[in-house]
């Protein structure tokens, strides 16, 4: 190919085409060098984007963690809760505003640890939001403990021996629970998350996407994942995507050999709680 | 249209008080209603299950009171007037989140129908024993409000009064009823609603890129809703005049300030108490709640008895009524604190008393009979 | 005659391949290394420079400057909001 007249450089700008949709007077971020959830960001600004719903419909909710920042930084309504409670905020705000596309944005340890029990009613009860929890197997923000997501085995400030207990296989258990939509990808997959992301605002109901993301400074300084490139390694080499997986056989175990399954695991149709409270306002006459 | 689908209508009626309250509620405009079932609460939930639907309103039974009372956040952020009721377990869980709905600036209000404590306690018993845990519950520095009713007729009122302050100051208000005011039956006058005093959040509906959500011009910031297009954020760390979250000294001491100061420089207007015979009283009995009842009876016996005793009765627990109170204590020997408990209102009394203050205390189960009260009265005469 | 003519599309003329023009946000940039670990057409590299923080950004390593085919990979995958890439018509570079 001949190259010869081209003078291209790359070109210094201050601003990003979707700074709209960031607050980019709080940048550069607060998140580590290599982690995940700048991506993480990224992509569910890049739904947005590509949403048909209006961006001043769209509300983020977080809860406490390093994920629980992400509120902090999406120029859209944003709510920074306390540690663990962001799912039944969001639930209080989308049954007085079925209008609110009402997103969860939050960690491992905040949603499904100290907060797995609003997760699980939210789920059965069928609450139209959307949870993107994002997976790093660890609580970050405060020093890198072991949580229920953390694998068998796995090293953390809180598990010099390995982490003693098995952890939970996300998408097996929202599936049980009933959830509409579940998914899983990692930050590697940005452009499927994405879609995962799209297709979970049309959603109605629940919609889980487990998002798997590097934490190269926490989890990963105790499990030989200390740099981002770890990471990508870790991810090329063991991800399958497999959108008809046997759930039971999702469990991350991060042991060589063993595949990170990703996919768009269950999309099914099914009342959510705005019908069935639907029903209630019709039988107690306020409905025809 | 069916007579249940409207609110209670003006009237004289004989009912519940925890029933009283949830007409109230629906009166002062509460749109959502979260909470977990917990004794001697439940009427509250169950009157609001039958009732909220009926209207368009929305209950919902959540997992625990923790999720309960961020629901009822979740809600007040999007607008809405919203509650939740309780009792001790449950209160002792919605305290982290107190001081989410003081920093956040939501209001919401709760209800803790007070049962005798520690832990499980006799959930079936009265207890005054939150007095202290109403206002200093949750960590950190903040105000609130809390009410405390002795009537039927009174926590309905103090009810409707609860989510007039939380809308107008901006923060978490607490009626502390108690078992036996939950329950008993009681005459409960409704008034025309024109007479009934409702307040809604100020909102705010300038330019956008001129709002600030915490701005400190004023006490109590105006109000934007999520889906309002303001793109507000509302953190729980201490944040500046934008939301957004700050290490700064200077932020952190004009936000502590405001947070305190909406409540402390509107005391006056919070403070809500009677006086029974006060201004001639030798003695004179500080109380609140189901105890008030008592008093009033053993007050009006010692009277008879030609005792110059005198009883205030404190509507408002916090922000502590402490004119009333120190303005009794210049004119009498001695005040005395009625309480069921071992003594918690007895301190902020003591705080501001300029005379020998003692306590009559009954321990949590039971109500004290009005003659336990006048023993009190006649040892400390 | 050599391969490499035999293997030139007979419509090249026609074809838009598209061409990236790499944009960059210093001040955003952390350095982690993922823009460039990821390129498929290892466009990029290290700059000698560092921003603020200590941190050098991406830029076109030599002679990659027309190989950029948009691919955004690199957009998507920055944690910072600190790269993106404006298509452009290969042509109009040629
Ligand atoms: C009630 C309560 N307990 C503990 C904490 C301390 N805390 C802050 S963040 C956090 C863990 C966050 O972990 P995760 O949700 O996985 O988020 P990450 O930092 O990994 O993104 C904990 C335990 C808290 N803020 N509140
Ligand atoms: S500790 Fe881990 S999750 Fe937190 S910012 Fe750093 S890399 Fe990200
Ligand atoms: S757009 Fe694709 S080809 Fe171009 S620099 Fe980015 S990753 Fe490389
Ligand atoms: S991905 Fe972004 S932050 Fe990382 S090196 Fe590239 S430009 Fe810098
Ligand atoms: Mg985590």
């Amino acid at each position: 190919m001949s190259q010869k007249g081209l003078v291209i450089k790359e070109k210094i700008v201050s601003e990003s085409p979707r700074d709209h949709l960031i607050r980019k007077e709080r940048f550069p971020h607060i998140w580590c060098p290599g982690c995940g959830l700048g991506t993480v960001l990224k992509c569910y600004v890049e739904a947005i984007a590509a949403s048909s719903i209006p961006e001043d419909k769209h509300v983020v909710i977080s809860g406490i963690g390093c994920t629980g920042r992400i509120a902090g930084y999406v120029r859209l309504d944003s709510y920074h809760v306390t540690h663990g409670r962001p799912i039944a905020f969001a639930e209080g705000m989308k049954i007085v505003r079925p209008d609110l596309e009402v997103t969860v944005i939050s960690g491992d340890g905040d949603l499904v640890t100290i907060g797995g029990n609003h997760f699980i009613h939210a789920i059965r009860r069928n609450v139209d939001i959307n949870v993107f929890l994002v997976n790093n197997f660890i609580y970050g923000m405060t020093g890198n403990q072991m949580g229920s997501t953390t694998p068998l085995g796995a090293k953390s400030s809180t598990s010099p021996y390995g982490c003693p207990e098995p952890p939970f296989n996300l998408p097996l258990l929202a599936a049980a629970l009933g959830a509409p939509f579940v998914a899983r990808w990692t930050t590697l997959h940005t452009r499927q998350l994405a879609e995962a992301m799209k297709k979970a605002f049309q959603v109605k109901g629940f919609a889980l996407i487990e998002i798997i993301s590097p934490c190269p400074v926490g989890f990963g300084s105790y499990n030989e994942l200390r740099e981002g490139k770890d990471y990508i390694k870790l991810f090329l080499e063991n991800c399958i995507v497999d959108h008809s997986a046997d759930l039971n056989k999702a469990a991350i175990s991060l042991r060589p050999g063993e595949p990170i399954i990703l996919g768009n695991f269950i999309q099914r149709e099914m009342p959510s709680y705005h019908d069935f409270e639907l029903e209630v306002f019709k039988k107690a006459g306020w409905l025809k | 249209m069916s007579s249940e689908l409207r609110l209670l209508k003006p009237g004289t009626y004989f009912m519940m008080g925890n029933i009283a309250c949830a007409e109230a509620a629906l009166i002062a405009g509460c749109e959502f209603y979260a909470g977990y079932p917990i004794t001697p609460s439940n009427e509250i939930a169950e009157h609001m299950s039958r009732r909220m639907p009926q209207l368009g309103r929305h209950f919902i039974q959540m997992e625990d009171e923790i999720g309960s009372i961020v629901a009822v956040l979740g809600a007040s952020a999007a607008g809405v007037k919203a509650m939740t009721a309780t009792s001790g377990p449950g209160f002792s869980l919605m305290m982290e989140t107190i001081g989410l709905s003081a920093m956040l600036e939501l209001p919401c209000v709760i209800i803790d129908v007070q049962r005798a404590g520690p832990s499980t306690g006799i959930p079936t018993f009265v207890g005054q024993g939150d007095v202290m845990q109403a206002r200093w519950g949750s960590h950190g520095d903040y105000e609130l409000v809390v009410y405390a009713p002795s009537a039927v007729q009174e926590f309905f009122d103090l009810t409707i009064e609860a989510f007039n302050t939380s809308e107008w100051l901006r923060i978490p208000v607490v009626v502390l009823s108690d078992e036996v005011v939950g329950h008993m039956y009681g005459r409960l006058v409704v008034p025309e609603y024109d007479k009934i005093k409702i307040v809604n959040r100020k909102r705010y509906n300038g330019p956008k890129d001129q709002y600030l959500p915490y701005s400190c011009e004023a006490l109590v910031p105006p109000f934007v809703a999520a889906g309002d297009g303001y793109r507000i954020h509302m953190t729980g760390l201490t944040h500046d005049e934008r939301g957004y979250p700050s290490l700064e000294i200077e932020d952190s001491h004009k936000l502590i300030d405001r947070l305190v100061m909406k409540v402390r420089k509107n005391s006056k207007h919070l403070w809500k108490y009677e006086t029974l015979y006060a201004d001639d009283a030798d003695v004179v009995v500080v109380t609140f709640g189901i105890t008030a009842r008592s008093t009033e009876e053993a007050v009006k016996r010692a009277r008879a008895e030609g005792l110059k005793v005198g009883m205030i009765k404190l509507l408002t627990l916090w922000p502590f009524p402490e004119d009333p109170v120190k303005i009794a204590s210049q004119y009498a020997r001695r005040l005395l604190v009625a309480e069921i408990n071992m003594g918690q209102l007895i301190h902020p009394v003591r705080e501001v008393a300029e005379c020998p203050v003692a306590g009559i205390n009954y321990p949590v189960g039971y109500a004290p009979p009005p003659e336990y009260i006048l023993d009190g009265i006649r040892a400390a005469v | 005659m050599s391969l490499k003519i035999i293997r030139e599309p007979i419509n090249k003329y026609i074809q838009k391949i598209p061409l990236g023009l790499i944009h960059v946000i210093p001040e955003r940039c952390k350095e982690c290394g993922y823009c460039i670990d990821l390129c498929p057409k290892d466009v990029l590299t290290v700059s000698e420079e560092r921003n603020i923080k200590g941190y050098r950004w991406p830029k076109i390593a030599d002679g990659k400057a027309s190989e950029c085919i948009a691919c955004r990979m690199c957009e998507w995958i920055c944690p910072e909001f600190a790269i993106f890439v404006v298509e452009a018509d290969r042509r109009e570079y040629e």
